[in-house]
């Protein structure tokens, strides 16, 4: 039960306004969006702060599209500018070439992704393909499980970032609509705590006239390489800051919500699922039926995408009988959800042995009601008892529409 | 854990007042949460919203697919839309229309219930905006949410002037439907 004077701090208002405010009590510099859906209430509850005064010493830049946008940034970000964004899925598309740039010229530019499905065809809900499609973009990808931790990401996300270890780019990720459009209790951060949490950007390398630098220049083949190396090692060096920043935030905020990975009936589980985002909530309730009837069920939160947490994960199912692995995405010709693929892949060379089932689920927006949930861990369940039969499918597609 | 639609027509308010009943049932005590049915919203169109209630945190992520209340604020949606979808047999639907609930024809065992939720706000507000009018319905047909919780709400939401008039067609929606008042 939740303590009656935490609960005093907590007010119902959209996941969108709640993000806002994060934004803003992380003292941003300089913004810059475009608006589109589901996304849209986010920047315009910035633009609404920015209008009333309420963000001192920061800047909203309008421009015509998110390709202008993310472009802003990255010369904001250089001169030492602390920069926020939102965007999601065709908006996100359309910044992919710069995304590149910011992570290549380590500029730690956050921004909230509500995740949302790509076209064609045309859709504007929930799945995570928009952010899934850029994870070689060299950015930090932290998944949000509710509106409190999308607000909670990104005080974290941005200490992360801006480590003179890490400089790289963030993005936070929540489930559009989902948890965008939902209305929820939600404790908004308090000015206060943040500024003791999150100090000052100060990084060591900025653009200045005084003393002259480049960004992004020229890197023929005796370099390239070694640019591209340094950062994979600052995205390894992100991952040990990701959790230590996790248990600073607990310290300050007196919430956790998982460092890397969190899990939920995990210790003794023999069945475990494995998501991303917002269903994982679904998926408790559900393990809470199962636990209640006696069975080993357990969730796997896995919260940091990129980089991916290999150690962590094998730790976690390495007891479990099967595994399974819900993906709101697809690469299309594997027929795998990227986290599936993946988790399979750190699995390989390791020691565990647990065969991995996965589905990929809720395409644009297809609910997974508390059904599926249970029908994809009776399946599991089978895998545990037989071995796999099917590696990997859509869940509940419709057969008599195709 | 109690789950709640709200019918309407897009314009008529149905995504505030399933936001004002997750405000005003977190206020009771409660926990809520309130989303809409995500679509591309068109003035006049069917839409629908959602609130939950629990007296514990709300995890669940998924549509509601049988509810324990519906309120309907529009009667012309009983034409194309099936409002009775799902509702548990021991709910509650509660429809704007100077209709008697036998006359409705819903196919449903739940209780039906029926107010003149337009002329409440045609009487005390002054414009046929029946969102909050149905909330005050809501509290006095399934006793869920205290009434002032839901008016505090509402004033909270809209202050002064506006708020008092939902506040007061509110009370009156409420001694309506529990037959305190003709």
């Amino acid at each position: 039960m939740i303590d009656p004077a935490y609960r005093k701090k907590m007010v119902v208002v959209e996941g969108s306004y709640a993000v806002a405010h994060s934004a803003k009590v992380c003292r941003p510099n300089v913004i810059s969006a475009y608006p589109i859906t589901p996304q849209t209430h986010i920047v315009e509850d910035l633009s609404q702060f920015i209008a009333d005064g309420e963000i001192p010493n920061c800047e909203y830049i309008n421009v015509e599209a998110e390709f202008s946008a993310i472009s802003a940034l990255i010369g904001a970000s250089a001169v030492g500018a602390r920069t926020y964004s939102a965007t999601t899925s065709q908006g996100l598309l359309l910044m992919h070439e710069a995304l590149f740039n910011t992570s290549g010229m380590r500029l730690p530019v956050i921004m909230t992704v509500a995740n949302r499905a790509v076209g064609a065809p045309i859709n504007i809900w929930n799945d995570h393909q928009d952010a899934i499609s850029q994870r070689d973009t060299g950015w930090i990808q932290l998944y949000a499980e509710d509106v409190q931790e999308a607000c909670d990401t990104l005080p974290q996300l941005y200490k992360i970032a801006e480590d003179n270890e890490v400089m790289l780019p963030g993005m936070a990720c929540m489930d559009g609509f989902i948890l965008s459009h939902v209305y929820e209790p939600v404790v908004l951060l308090e000015q206060e705590l943040t500024d003791d949490f999150l100090p000052s950007f100060q990084p060591e390398n900025v653009l200045d006239p005084e003393d002259p630098k480049t960004f992004g220049a020229f890197a023929a083949p005796d370099t390239y390489e070694e640019f591209r190396y340094l950062q994979e090692q600052a995205m390894q060096k992100a991952l040990p800051k990701i959790e230590a920043v996790a248990k600073e935030f607990e310290e300050v905020f007196g919430r956790y919500h998982g460092g890397l990975i969190d899990g939920y009936m995990l210790d003794d589980a023999e069945i475990i699922v494995m998501s991303m985002g917002s269903i994982l909530g679904t998926i408790k309730n559900v393990v809470d039926e199962y636990r209640a009837k006696g069975e080993k069920i357990g969730v796997l939160k896995v919260r940091s995408f990129r980089p991916f947490p290999k150690e962590q994960i094998c730790k976690a199912v390495k007891n479990a009988h099967a595994v399974v692995v819900l993906d709101k995405n697809i690469s299309i010709g594997t027929n795998e959800g990227a986290l599936f693929t993946e988790t399979k892949s750190c699995l390989y060379n390791s020691k565990v042995r647990v065969p991995v089932i996965g589905y990929t689920v809720g395409h644009g927006g297809r609910d997974i009601p508390v059904e599926s949930i249970a029908k994809v861990i009776e399946e599991t369940k089978k895998v545990a008892k037989s071995g796999i039969t099917v590696e990997s499918q859509f869940l509940d597609l419709k057969e008599e529409s195709l | 854990m109690k789950e709640i639609r709200i019918h309407g027509r897009g314009g008529q308010g149905s995504v505030t007042a399933a936001e004002m009943l997750s405000v005003a049932a977190f206020e009771d005590g409660k926990f809520s949460q309130a989303f809409p049915a995500f679509g591309v919203e068109r003035r006049g169109a069917p839409v629908q919203a959602f609130t939950r209630i629990n007296n514990n945190p709300i995890r669940l992520r998924s549509q509601v697919y049988t509810p324990d209340y519906v309120i309907v604020q529009d009667a012309t949606l009983l034409e194309t839309v099936d409002v009775a979808s799902g509702v548990k047999d021991d709910g509650i639907i509660i429809v704007n229309t100077t209709e008697k609930p036998e006359s409705l024809k819903l196919n449903t065992k739940a209780r039906v219930m029926t107010v003149d939720a337009t002329k409440v706000a045609m009487d005390i507000i002054g414009v046929p905006i029946v969102n909050t009018v149905l909330l005050g319905a809501f509290a006095g047909a399934t006793g869920e949410i205290n009434v002032e919780s839901i008016q505090h709400a509402i004033r909270a939401r809209f202050p002064g002037k506006v708020g008092e008039k939902n506040a007061n067609a509110i009370q009156k929606a409420y001694n309506l439907i529990r037959g305190e008042e003709a």
